[in-house]
C-alpha cells in the first residue's frame, strides 16, 4: 500500500454564526499514526469529518497525497472511516457488512469473498462471518468495523474515538492492537481522542486542538516536556501552574509571585522579563521533613500538606505553601515514608524541570 | 451531509408537493372558497348566515358537538380503568386488554350498529330479557345516545392505547419521589402520574373526537340524519354539488376537526412530556388485592362483553334468516353467504386493489417525506410534512366533496370518463386520508437510523442513492411495513369519502357494499355475512403483521439497546 501524506491549509469551518475550526493548518507525514487530541467542543471530530467528505469547510483546502479532494464527494475519497459508535449495519451480517464496501467497488465475487475473509483474519474474527452485528461483544464489534474500513484498503485510515466505548482494560489491550496493525498495514492513520493517556500512549506525533484552535503540534515527549502555552501544559498530564512576574536577579532570574513570594530559577529561562507563569509536574518535586537540611541544587520551599490521595504506584499530596497549593507525587514503595496532613514539610524543586510560559 | 440536496431530491419533493397539491390542498380549499362566495366568485358570509338561520342545521351543529363529546367523555370512562389497571398492578388480563384495544379498530362502527339495535334496541335482545324479567326498557339505542354509544365503544381503544404507552413512559422515580415525599393512592395519581401521562390522553382523545365527527355511515345506518356528516352528505348527493349549504357543513367539520387537534397540544403547550430516562424503570406494579381484583376483572369482562357484542351480533346476523323481536335469530341459514360470494367478491377484489394502491403510495411518499426531511436541507421540506400531515384533520367526507366539486368537467385524458367517476379517485382519496400515519411511521423509523450509518456506508464507497437503496430503506423496513400495514387495514373499513366518491357499484370496495346492503331489512343478512369476512381478513391481517414485526423487531433490538 503506498503511503500518502495529509495535509489540512487553512482550514475554516462554522455552525451558524458558531466558529468550530479557525484556520487548521496541519501536515500528516505518510504512514504516520497521528492524534488529533483535544476536549469535547474543540473541533477535533470536525477536522476528521472534512477529510472524509461529511462536513464542509467554509475555507481552506485538504490535500491528500498532494490531491485536492474538494469536489470529490465522500463516496470517492478512499478515506476509511471508523466511526465511534462503530455504525455497523444491523441488517446484515458481519460478512456482509466487511463486504459493502468492495461491493460498492464493483469486485468480482471471488475477490470480495477472499478480502472479507483476510480482513476478518487480520482483526482474529475469521469465524464470526455469518453472525450479526447484535449478537457481537463491544470489543467484537469494534473489529468489525475496523475490518470493514480497512477491507477497501483506503488511503488514509480515520478512527473517530475508536476506544470510547470499551472498557478499561479492553481499551488499554486495543490500543496497542490498533497500532500492530497499523504498522503491519503502514497506512497514513489519524485518530481523535479526548483522552491524552491514550494519544500519548500510541501516536507518532499528536495535534492537541482547542477551540478550534491547534494549540501545539509534537511527538508525545515533546508535548508533556515542553508544553506551548498553559493549556497543553493543563491538559497534558498533571501540572503546577504559578503566575506571578519574571525579573533579571543580579545572579540568576528571579520569579516573584504573590503564591510564593520570591524565588531564584537560575540562569536557565531564556524568557524575557515580564508577566509569566511557571510550571512544573508533580512527580519533579522532592518532599522533605521540614526540619531535613536543604540540599544544594533545589529549590525548597516550606508548605504543610493539605490533603493526599493514594493511587498504588505513587501517593499525590496537596502541599499548601505561601498563597499555592502545589500537587506532588512521591513514589510509593513498602516502607516508603508517607507524610500526614498537616504536617510541616520542604518542597524541592529542581530548577532545570521548570518551564516558563509567557502569559 | 456536505450539500444541501441533489437534483432527483428535489424533483422527488416536487412530484410529492404536485400530488399533495392536486389531491389535497386544492380539493379542501375549493371546499373552503365555495363555502365563502357567491356564484359570481365575490366574497360572502351569506352562506353561512343562512345555514344557521335553517333550524335543521343549527340542530345538526350541536347535535354533532354533542355526540362528539359526549364520545369522548364516554370513551374515557372506558378507557381509563383500563390503562390503570394495566400501568398499576401485577394482571393476568394483559392479554384481554391487548385484545380490547384492536378487536373495536378492526370493525368499522356502522358494519355493526346494526347488530347492536337488534341486541341492545327497544325491542332488543337485552331489552326482551329485561322486560321478561323486571319488566323494564333500557333506552340505550335511542336516537343520538345510540350513537354515541356505538362510537365510544369502537374509538375507545385509541385512548387506552395512547394512554397506556404514556402511562408506560413515566419513570418510577417521579412517582417513588412523590411518595418519598408523602403522597401516595388516589392524590399520586391524580397530582403526579395522570398529568405526567396527559399528553397521552389529550392525543387519544382528539383522535376519538376526530373519528367520530367525521363518520357519517353510524348515523346513516341508525337512522340519525340530523348531525352535520350526515347534513353535508345530503346536501351534496340529493340536492346538488352546487348547494352552498354542504359546503358549510364541510368547513365546519374541518375547522371543528383542527379546533381539537388544536385543543390537544393547547392544552400541552408548555409542559414536558414525561419520557423514560435510559435506565431508569418504568411503574411499579403491585399485587391486586382481593377486592381490587373482582373489581378490576370485573370491568374487563364488561368491557370485554360490550366490545365483542357488535361481533358477536354480526355473526349471528349473518347466520340469521329472520331475527326480531326475539333474543336469538330462531332459524339460521348460509344463504346470506352464498348471496355475497354470488353477488360481491369484487368488492372484496376492488377493496384489496384500492387499499393496495392507498398504502403503497403512502409509504413511499412517507419514505421520501421523511428522508427529505430528516436528511436533506431542501427548502420548504418541513411544508411537506406539515402538509401531509394536516389531512388527518379534513373529514373524508370534505376530501370527497372536494374531489367532487374540483374535478367536475375534467375528463379521464383519451377518453369522454369524467375524472370523478374513475375508480382510481377512490384510492387517492385513501391514499390521502392515511398518509398521516404512514409518515409518522416511516419518520419515527428514519429516527431511529444513526446518520453514521449512512455515512459509514458514503465513506466505504456507496454513493447518495446506492445508500439509501442499501442502507437506509432497509433499516426503515420495521417502519414502512407497519404504515403499508396500518394504511391497508384502516383503509379497508374507511367510509365516508368512499360514500361520496363511488359513482358505479362496479366500483365499491367492500366497506361500501355493506353500507349499502345494510340500507334495507333484507340486505341485513348479507351485508352482515360480507362484514364477517371483512372484519376476518382485517383480523387475520393485523394478527400477521403483528406477528412479523415482532420477530423483526427481536433481532434489532440488542443493538439498538447499545446506542
Amino acid at each position: 500500500m503506498a503511503k500518502v501524506k495529509v495535509e489540512f491549509q487553512d482550514i475554516a469551518l462554522a455552525f451558524g454564526s458558531t466558529a468550530v475550526l479557525r484556520n487548521i493548518s496541519l501536515a500528516i507525514e505518510p504512514g504516520e499514526f497521528f492524534a488529533l487530541l483535544g476536549p469535547s467542543g474543540s473541533g477535533k471530530s470536525t477536522l476528521l469529518r472534512v477529510l472524509a467528505g461529511f462536513a464542509q469547510a467554509k475555507a481552506g483546502r485538504v490535500l491528500v497525497d498532494g490531491k485536492d479532494l474538494a469536489d470529490v464527494p465522500p463516496w470517492k475519497r478512499d478515506i476509511g472511516m471508523v466511526f465511534q459508535n462503530y455504525a455497523l449495519w444491523p441488517h446484515m451480517t458481519v460478512h456482509d457488512n466487511v463486504a459493502f464496501g468492495l461491493e460498492e467497488r464493483r469486485l468480482p465475487r471471488s475477490e470480495v469473498r477472499r478480502k472479507v475473509a483476510a480482513a476478518l483474519e487480520l482483526v482474529g474474527l475469521a469465524d464470526l462471518g455469518a453472525r450479526r452485528p447484535s449478537q457481537l461483544s463491544g470489543g467484537q464489534q469494534q473489529r468489525v468495523a475496523l475490518a470493514r474500513t480497512i477491507a477497501i484498503e483506503p488511503k488514509v485510515l480515520l478512527l473517530d474515538e475508536p476506544l470510547s466505548n470499551l472498557d478499561a482494560k479492553l481499551r488499554v489491550h486495543m490500543r496497542a492492537e490498533l497500532l500492530a496493525l497499523q504498522r503491519k498495514l503502514g497506512v497514513t492513520t489519524i485518530f481523535v481522542t479526548h483522552d491524552q493517556e491514550e494519544a500519548l500512549s500510541i501516536s507518532d506525533r499528536v495535534a492537541v486542538l482547542d477551540a478550534g484552535i491547534i494549540q501545539q503540534v509534537g511527538t508525545p515527549i515533546e508535548l508533556f516536556d515542553h508544553p506551548a502555552n498553559p493549556f497543553i501544559a493543563n491538559f497534558v498530564g498533571t501540572i503546577n501552574l504559578i503566575s506571578g512576574t519574571l525579573k533579571a536577579g543580579p545572579d540568576a532570574m528571579q520569579f516573584e509571585s504573590e503564591a510564593l513570594g520570591s524565588i531564584a530559577l537560575g540562569s536557565m529561562p531564556a524568557t524575557a522579563p515580564g508577566k509569566a507563569q511557571i510550571a512544573f509536574r508533580p512527580h519533579v518535586v522532592t518532599l522533605a521533613d521540614a526540619a531535613a537540611p536543604a540540599g544544594a541544587g533545589l529549590i525548597w520551599i516550606e508548605g504543610r500538606i493539605a490533603a493526599r490521595e493514594f493511587l498504588g504506584e505513587f501517593i499525590r499530596y496537596t502541599v499548601k505553601a505561601g498563597k499555592a497549593e502545589i500537587v506532588a507525587d512521591q513514589a510509593h514503595y513498602t516502607g516508603a515514608r508517607s507524610y500526614t496532613p498537616g504536617e510541616a514539610v520542604r518542597l524541592g524543586i529542581q530548577p532545570q524541570q521548570i518551564r516558563v510560559l509567557a502569559r | 451531509m456536505s450539500r444541501r440536496f441533489t437534483l432527483p431530491q428535489a424533483a422527488l419533493a416536487l412530484v410529492i408537493a404536485l400530488f399533495l397539491l392536486v389531491f389535497l390542498v386544492v380539493p379542501v380549499a375549493t371546499v373552503v372558497f365555495v363555502a365563502f362566495t357567491n356564484s359570481d366568485g365575490s366574497l360572502t358570509l351569506a352562506h353561512f348566515r343562512s345555514f344557521f338561520q335553517l333550524t335543521l342545521m343549527r340542530e345538526s351543529f350541536y347535535n354533532s358537538l354533542y355526540v362528539g363529546a359526549m364520545s369522548m367523555l364516554a370513551s374515557s370512562i372506558l378507557a381509563l380503568p383500563l390503562a390503570y389497571f394495566t400501568a398499576r398492578f401485577q394482571f393476568r388480563g394483559a392479554l384481554a386488554i391487548q385484545t380490547l384495544g384492536v378487536l373495536p379498530l378492526i370493525m368499522p362502527p356502522f358494519v355493526g350498529a346494526t347488530a347492536m339495535q337488534l341486541l341492545f334496541g327497544r325491542s332488543g335482545s337485552l331489552n326482551l330479557v329485561l322486560g321478561d324479567w323486571f319488566d323494564l326498557n333500557l333506552p340505550i339505542m335511542e336516537g343520538l345516545n345510540a350513537v354515541v354509544f356505538i362510537e365510544a365503544l369502537h374509538y375507545f381503544p385509541f385512548i387506552l392505547l395512547n394512554l397506556t404507552v404514556a402511562l408506560n413512559n413515566i419513570d418510577s422515580a417521579m412517582e417513588e419521589s412523590a411518595q418519598n415525599l408523602g403522597a401516595s393512592g388516589a392524590r399520586l395519581f391524580r397530582r403526579i402520574v395522570f398529568p405526567l401521562a396527559l399528553p397521552g390522553y389529550m392525543a387519544g382523545a382528539a383522535l376519538v373526537f376526530l373519528k367520530v365527527f367525521d363518520d357519517v355511515a353510524t348515523p346513516l345506518v341508525l337512522n340519525v340524519t340530523n348531525i352535520l356528516a350526515a347534513q353535508a352528505y345530503f346536501r351534496i348527493s340529493s340536492i346538488g354539488i352546487d348547494d352552498p349549504i354542504g359546503y358549510v357543513a364541510s368547513v365546519i367539520m374541518v375547522i371543528a376537526s383542527m379546533a381539537a387537534l388544536w385543543g390537544s397540544t393547547w392544552v400541552m403547550r408548555g409542559r414536558d412530556y414525561a419520557t423514560l430516562q435510559r435506565g431508569g424503570s418504568s411503574l411499579a406494579t403491585r399485587k391486586l388485592g382481593p377486592w381490587q381484583a373482582l373489581l378490576a376483572y370485573g370491568w374487563i369482562a364488561l368491557v370485554l362483553l360490550l366490545v365483542l357484542s357488535p361481533h358477536i351480533g354480526l355473526v349471528l346476523l349473518s347466520f340469521s334468516k329472520m331475527w326480531s323481536f326475539t333474543v336469538i335469530p330462531e332459524t339460521y341459514t348460509l344463504a346470506n353467504y352464498a348471496a355475497v360470494f354470488r353477488d360481491s367478491p369484487f368488492m372484496l377484489w376492488n377493496s384489496l386493489v384500492y387499499c393496495g394502491i392507498a398504502a403503497g403510495l403512502d409509504v413511499l411518499i412517507g419514505t421520501a417525506i421523511a428522508y427529505l426531511m430528516l436528511r436533506t436541507r431542501l427548502p420548504g421540506r418541513q411544508l411537506l410534512d406539515m402538509v401531509a400531515s394536516a389531512a388527518v384533520a379534513i373529514p373524508g367526507l370534505v376530501l370527497g366533496i372536494g374531489y367532487l366539486r374540483t374535478f367536475r368537467g375534467f375528463d379521464l385524458p383519451f377518453t369522454e370518463l369524467p375524472f370523478v367517476s374513475f375508480w382510481l379517485i377512490i384510492a387517492f382519496a385513501f391514499t390521502v386520508r392515511r398518509l398521516p400515519y404512514a409518515l409518522r411511521s416511516c419518520v419515527a423509523s428514519l429516527q431511529q437510523v444513526h446518520l453514521s450509518m449512512e455515512e459509514a456506508a458514503e465513506n466505504l464507497g456507496a454513493s447518495n442513492r446506492r445508500t439509501v437503496f442499501r442502507i437506509v430503506v432497509p433499516l426503515m423496513a420495521g417502519g414502512i411495513v407497519a404504515g403499508f400495514v396500518t394504511s391497508f387495514l384502516t383503509a379497508a373499513v374507511e367510509i365516508s369519502a368512499t360514500l361520496m366518491l363511488v359513482s358505479a357499484t362496479s366500483d365499491a370496495p367492500a366497506s361500501y357494499g355493506i353500507y349499502l346492503y345494510m340500507q334495507s331489512i333484507v340486505g341485513r343478512g348479507p351485508g352482515a355475512a360480507l362484514g364477517v369476512i371483512t372484519v376476518l381478513l382485517v383480523g387475520v391481517g393485523t394478527y400477521a403483521s403483528h406477528r412479523i414485526m415482532r420477530a423483526r423487531s427481536m433481532r434489532f433490538e440488542t443493538l439498538q439497546a447499545l446506542k
